[in-house]
């Protein structure tokens, strides 16, 4: 029952992230082509033309791209130089991607956790002003100009981590974690402002409540009041927000990628617009949305999981 | 099971388990302090019950907060006296209370449908004092996490120590409630308006729990309370509360014989009684309780008192006992049963009777 309603959601966001991103590119000015390859003659031009459906008209084109996209086809990435399957561009960026993610998402949440609670325990004292005035410098910074800090300070000057590159985990563990932590603390700086600042205000609003009362009135210690009885109610929010920003930090952290010459999704994305590529963007595209509609409903099954209210509304 | 016998080292000892002397609270408030508690001094013996009474804004669940020690120290600032076994706690940190709270001193709140955590099992809710407190394993704590739930009278308590508060109704919830506080065998019981939140018919079942288990286990009880007739038939003792301080105490068999003061009586005559004539009008008292900011200098009553006099708005009385009974304490300066007060409530009456000849009967004319 809410299997199917997912999955009519899953294929309505889908459809409508991808048609009208589509159209939008069709607004672009210029000839395809003439991009992708400029020094090619007439016959290969009209191979790529035929290949990206240039000619036909828009909705053909679409409809042809969805034909292909739900048969797994994803049609052809062009470059200057070559053309490749998205789907072989795909299965190396998207997992880069979702390193990328998870690595600032665990980042971000494994400090706002701890500053949110005690910040909210201790409202009003200098741990909690102090951490507020730093999570507004923190979403205050760029993140371009918080890469560059980073990479000039963390990277040339002390020498502490690679400024820039990608290495597969399988292939040098050390290195990969290495490279990733300066673009993951980039991405995780701004997060971690947000979280925190929710998670602040609902724990205060929980540690309202009569049960934290109860608690302390058992003689329980504050730390376990603050991690066992108050933290789980508090955390709804968070995790909502935190399943929203999934969306952008894959597909999204375009300017990351390319500070930190990361090959990811974002940068892939930001290609196939700069080259007009419909075909290799509306895959792209959709897969994000696919991705986005799949953490979202995990979120959701998370909810159930932390609050048992929520748990039995549904079974009922 | 252990918990139906005495607390260990509670044989009935000498003096009172807990003698408040002098205690105030007070909280800052942009307008001002709060003067919530003021002066309160009061004792309770072992294994006896202490009813507080008052109406909303008396300062009583302040009060039952503050001998509990769970007030926020950032806001409230206490002053006075609280000796709990012959140990004065007023000054305890948090980590002292912490090892008081639970075994020595528990409390029930008012509200079962808020006071239990919605997203922890009940039984667990249990079982943390007992594996904090008495040190017990997870096997042991469970099963007597399962007894407690027996003597709370919930049935098939094994099956319930899985469930969660919201799966309960509220009558339950507060059984919940009370096993919870009752867990590590406390020595005095702080209930702040059991059963004010719950459907009247649970309302009795509820206070016939408490007693037996305060019976049971030798345990005193602090029972807060806006009603008189909740406390009636179950204090030993009655405080009774106005703006923050107490304005009559007595045994309560004394009390309900002999009340001196008007709030006692304004109290008394807004519980319903059985043996009224059908639609008698129910008496409410009128105007509003007091406000606690800068209190003026008379008897905080005076304004919605009906035997109120000059002297009353100029001069605060004392808390003093009645003439041949020290255990009697009434402020005022004309007790319902002083000349003054009989010959007003006389004159009320008569006009009471003209208006009702006038009005073919019906007193509730405007």
């Amino acid at each position: 029952m809410g299997l199917l309603r997912r999955l009519l959601q899953l294929i309505v966001t889908v459809v409508a992230v991808t048609f009208f991103s589509a159209l939008l590119l069709q607004l672009l000015p210029g000839d395809p082509v003439e991009v992708l390859a400029p020094f090619s003659s007439e016959e290969q031009r009209d191979v790529i033309r035929e290949d990206l459906g240039l000619d036909d008209p828009f909705v053909v084109r679409y409809a042809g791209w969805l034909g292909g996209f739900v048969t797994g086809d994803m049609g052809n990435y062009y470059t200057v130089s070559s053309k490749r399957p998205v789907s072989d561009r795909v299965a190396d960026a998207l997992p880069i991607s979702l390193q990328l993610m998870i690595y600032s998402q665990l980042i971000s949440l494994a400090f706002a956790i701890p500053v949110g609670v005690y910040a909210a325990a201790r409202k009003g004292r200098i741990f909690d002003k102090f951490s507020n005035a730093t999570a507004f410098a923190m979403l205050a910074i760029p993140n371009f100009a918080l890469a560059l800090l980073l990479q000039y300070f963390l990277g040339v000057k002390w020498q502490l981590f690679p400024t820039s590159g990608y290495t597969k985990i399988t292939e040098d563990p050390s290195m990969h974690f290495q490279q990733m932590v300066l673009p993951c603390v980039t991405l995780a700086v701004g997060q971690f402002a947000v979280y925190m600042r929710l998670l602040r205000s609902d724990m205060i609003a929980t540690l309202q409540q009569d049960f934290i009362l109860l608690a302390k009135s058992k003689g329980m210690s504050s730390r376990r009041i603050l991690f066992r009885h108050a933290l789980r109610p508090s955390s709804l929010t968070l995790l909502t927000v935190a399943g929203l920003s999934v969306g952008t930090l894959i597909g999204g952290a375009l300017i990351v990628e390319v500070l930190f010459q990361i090959p990811g999704m974002g940068l892939m994305l930001a290609e196939a617009i700069a080259t007009r590529q419909m075909v290799a963007f509306q895959s792209l595209i959709a897969i994000v949305a696919i991705l986005y509609v799949l953490v979202n409903f995990g979120v959701d099954l998370l909810y159930s999981a932390l609050d048992p209210r929520i748990r039995h509304d549904r079974t009922r | 099971m252990t918990s139906e016998e005495t607390p260990v080292g509670t044989l009935p000892g000498t003096g009172a388990l807990l003698d408040v002397r002098d205690l105030s609270t007070r909280f800052d408030s942009p307008r001002g302090a709060v003067r919530a508690v003021s002066n309160v001094s009061l004792s309770l013996e072992r294994g006896q019950t202490l009813g507080i009474v008052g109406e909303s804004g008396s300062g009583k669940s302040v009060l039952s907060r503050t001998i509990m020690g769970l007030l926020p120290r950032s806001t409230a600032s206490v002053t006075g006296e609280i000796i709990f076994e012959g140990e004065d706690i007023s000054g305890f940190s948090d980590d002292q209370y912490r090892q008081f709270w639970g075994t020595e001193m528990a409390m029930i709140f008012q509200d079962p449908m808020t006071a239990l955590n919605p997203v922890m099992k009940i039984g667990k809710q249990i079982t943390e004092s007992l594996r904090r407190h008495m040190g017990m394993d997870r096997t042991t704590a469970h099963d007597t996490a399962v007894e407690l739930l027996r003597s709370v009278r919930i049935p098939e308590p094994a099956k319930r120590f899985d469930v969660y508060p919201h799966q309960l109704s509220g009558g339950m919830r507060q059984r919940v409630v009370i096993a919870v506080a009752l867990a590590c065998g406390p020595r005095l019981l702080l209930a702040d308006e059991p059963t004010t939140a719950l459907d009247v018919t649970i309302q009795a079942q509820i206070l016939d729990l408490l007693e037996d288990q305060q019976r049971e286990r030798y345990m005193a009880m602090i029972l807060v309370t806006h009603d008189l007739g909740v406390v009636a038939g179950r204090a030993h003792k009655i405080a009774v509360m106005y703006a923050g301080r107490i304005v009559e105490s007595a045994p309560t068999r004394k009390l309900f014989a002999d009340m001196k003061m008007p709030y006692t009586e304004a109290l008394m005559s807004a519980i319903p009684r059985l043996d009224a004539p059908p639609h008698t009008k129910l008496s409410a008292i009128r105007g509003r309780p007091p406000q606690l900011v800068n209190p003026g200098p008379g008897c905080a009553f005076a304004p919605r008192c009906p035997y109120a006099r000059d002297l009353c708005s100029e001069e605060r009385p004392v808390l003093r006992p009645v003439e041949d009974d020290p255990d009697h304490l009434f402020a005022c300066h004309y007790p319902v049963d002083s000349a003054e007060s009989i010959e007003i409530k006389d004159h009320l009456r008569a006009e009471q009777m003209v208006a009702e000849a006038a009005g073919g009967g019906d007193s509730d004319g405007w």
